[in-house]
């Protein structure tokens, strides 16, 4: 199931064997226009990367000519120190790291835990109980915004990182859901060569079957750092001093700082830096991502 | 639970079934004071008067009438957030699945174009919002430069009523490597017998496609478009950043609504309101689209799920 995901390779596709030139002639064609079809598609998709990282490098008055400068006649690299100066970036990025690795932690025991007791001990309720964690999947964030909000205001949680860190201990529905899925394909042997040994359950579960979860920990701890760097909705809720701010919520402050004088080239060159990670995640954990795909896609 | 929960008789079923309870608790503690909790507290708030001060008073359906009969705003977050819905939804379906048999044949280097249309779905949040709202600036903006190109006039794709709702649907296809990726996966777990047999028999690539690869794919054509709806009627972010709801509400989707009359004008109690809302509307429609799947959805043989 979720192990064969790295070996993706796409599909035979059966067409009759090319028995004469007429039929080859036919595939030689059909690779053609696939190629033309894949590459006007990929330029429409990347032709919005290449807008930001131009625009990062232009003169504010090379933003505004017509017809538009594709490519700057200059390359102004200041303008990504120049982020630094006009705005506490470094520090919204410090932020950003630390409400990160605090979360994708939290969520790594804590959904790793439910995972484990989903797939691998028998309670009764036990299917119940997994569905009803699929079923607030459906739940949308807005219904239980404005209770937590009560609630971490309450208890005086506003303007720190807990709101953010703290629920994450108690796992993530979608997370949960990949761990089970990992550890049902765990081989039964291993389990109870470990039970004869007279090893505890947590001891199975956090020496033999953690070990064993390497690509599912690194898909979810992928993902978790992704939605935690991106995530608006809950800074833009819970935070208020900028010192605190993560990158989204500090990019929102510089968009709407900067709206009447619209200084794009700065704009761009600090959206560039809060996309980098990402994508520099995505090109080095491609696999990862697809193989999360596969455990959820497939299965469903 | 509402049904009665017996446990195993046995001394050793009764201990693992205390783990696996143990297991999951935090689970259940976490469900129950971030999940369900918060639910029923925000329906209890729906049926007040709370404004973030104070203590909250009874006032029945008073939210609800107001909501249906005199809420201007509601009816535009509505009719924006289907406008949406309806624009994007079944263009992210059949375009990702296109895009996803293009990206099934055997052609050397396709691995590159799998990264090149799956990059611009893992990427969101605020920087991709920004970049958006330059690419459509109707003065600078790089969409009108190319449709220039072949003569097009400037179009105010932010700023124009008429416009806005496809400068939106174009964005979010941006991300249809998402759904591609998944039509992927589904489409390599087909067994390749299928084909060959097909191939046996005489049928050619169209009668193959319409007979097996599209009821081999309906599971995953139902995941792609439960997860869609579920989605789509959550967008905010990008409307957040690019037009703040406007122009004249054309953008005032259901998650911006909610958001401005929680944190801005501090109404709790109808927010929690207009949040109960969304949530039947996703529920009911999801339900509904579960309810058709028998009529549609190919499973192939009984599987048992463990």
């Amino acid at each position: 199931m979720a192990t064969n995901a790295e070996t993706m390779t796409p599909a035979p596709t059966i067409t009759p064997r090319a028995v004469d030139l007429h039929l080859n002639w036919r595939q030689v064609t059909q690779t053609i226009g696939i190629y033309i079809l894949l590459l006007v598609g990929s330029v429409f998709l990347m032709v919005p990367f290449f807008w930001m990282l131009s625009t990062s490098l232009k003169t504010l008055a090379e933003v505004q000519t017509w017809p538009i400068v594709w490519i700057p006649s200059r390359f102004i690299w200041e303008n990504y120190p120049s982020v630094f100066q006009r705005t506490p970036f470094a520090r919204y990025i410090f932020n950003s790291l630390t409400i990160a690795t605090g979360g994708i932690v939290g969520t790594l025991i804590g959904s790793s835990l439910a995972g484990f007791g989903f797939a691998r001990l028998r309670f009764p309720g036990r299917n119940a109980l997994f569905f009803v964690n699929l079923t607030t999947l459906m739940l949308p964030a807005w219904v239980v915004i404005v209770p937590h909000f009560m609630m971490f205001s309450y208890i005086g949680w506003l303007d720190t990182y807990l709101p953010f860190i703290v629920p994450a201990f108690f796992g993530n529905a979608y997370h949960i859901f990949l761990f089970r899925q990992w550890f049902l394909g765990v081989p039964r042997e291993l389990e109870d060569a470990a039970r004869i040994d007279g090893c505890s359950t947590f001891r199975i579960y956090a020496q033999i079957f953690m070990p064993l979860s390497k690509p599912v920990i690194a898909t979810v701890g992928i993902f978790a750092f992704f939605y935690y760097w991106n995530d608006l909705i809950y800074p833009l809720v819970y935070l208020q001093s900028q010192m605190k701010f993560p990158v989204s919520l500090g990019l929102r402050m510089f968009q709407t700082a900067n709206q009447g004088v619209v200084d794009m080239p700065a704009l761009m060159a600090a959206s560039m830096m809060a996309l980098l990670p990402c994508v520099l995640l995505f090109f080095f954990a491609q696999r990862l991502f697809v193989q999360g795909v596969v455990m959820t896609g497939v299965e469903k | 639970m509402a049904f009665k929960l017996q446990m195993p008789k046995s001394k050793l079923a009764r201990r693992e079934a205390i783990e696996g309870y143990l297991f999951i608790l935090p689970w259940i503690l976490g469900f129950l004071m971030f999940r369900f909790g918060p639910m029923l507290y925000s329906l209890f708030l729906s049926f007040t008067d709370y404004a973030a001060r104070g203590a909250p008073n009874w006032i029945g359906f008073e939210n609800y009438i107001y909501m249906f009969t005199k809420d201007p705003r509601f009816l535009d977050s509505l009719r924006s957030t289907f406008a949406f819905v309806v624009g994007y939804l079944p263009l992210n379906i059949s375009l990702g699945l296109a895009i996803a048999l293009l990206m099934n044949q055997r052609v050397r280097g396709i691995f590159v174009f799998r990264s090149i249309y799956y990059l611009p779905a893992v990427t969101s949040g605020v920087a991709v919002a920004i970049l958006w709202q330059f690419v459509f600036h109707k003065q600078w903006g790089i969409l009108n430069a190319i449709l220039a190109v072949f003569g097009v006039q400037s179009i105010g794709w932010l700023v124009d009523p008429k416009w806005v709702m496809v400068a939106f649907v174009i964005m979010s296809i941006w991300g249809v490597g998402g759904s591609m990726i998944i039509y992927l996966a589904g489409l390599q777990s087909i067994p390749t017998e299928l084909y060959e047999s097909a191939a046996i028999d005489g049928a050619n690539r169209a009668r193959q496609f319409w007979h097996i690869t599209l009821p081999m794919l309906t599971p995953t054509i139902f995941f792609v478009l439960i997860t869609g709806l579920i989605g789509a009627f959550q967008i905010f972010e990008s409307a957040y950043i690019m037009t703040g709801g406007g122009p004249n509400y054309a953008t005032y989707f259901f998650g911006l609504n909610i958001y401005f009359t929680a944190f801005q004008s501090l109404r709790f109690a109808y927010a929690s309101t207009l949040a109960w809302m969304l949530f039947v509307i996703i529920a009911a429609l999801t339900i509904f689209v579960f309810s058709t799947s028998r009529r549609w959805v190919f499973y192939a043989g009984a599987r048992d799920d463990a």
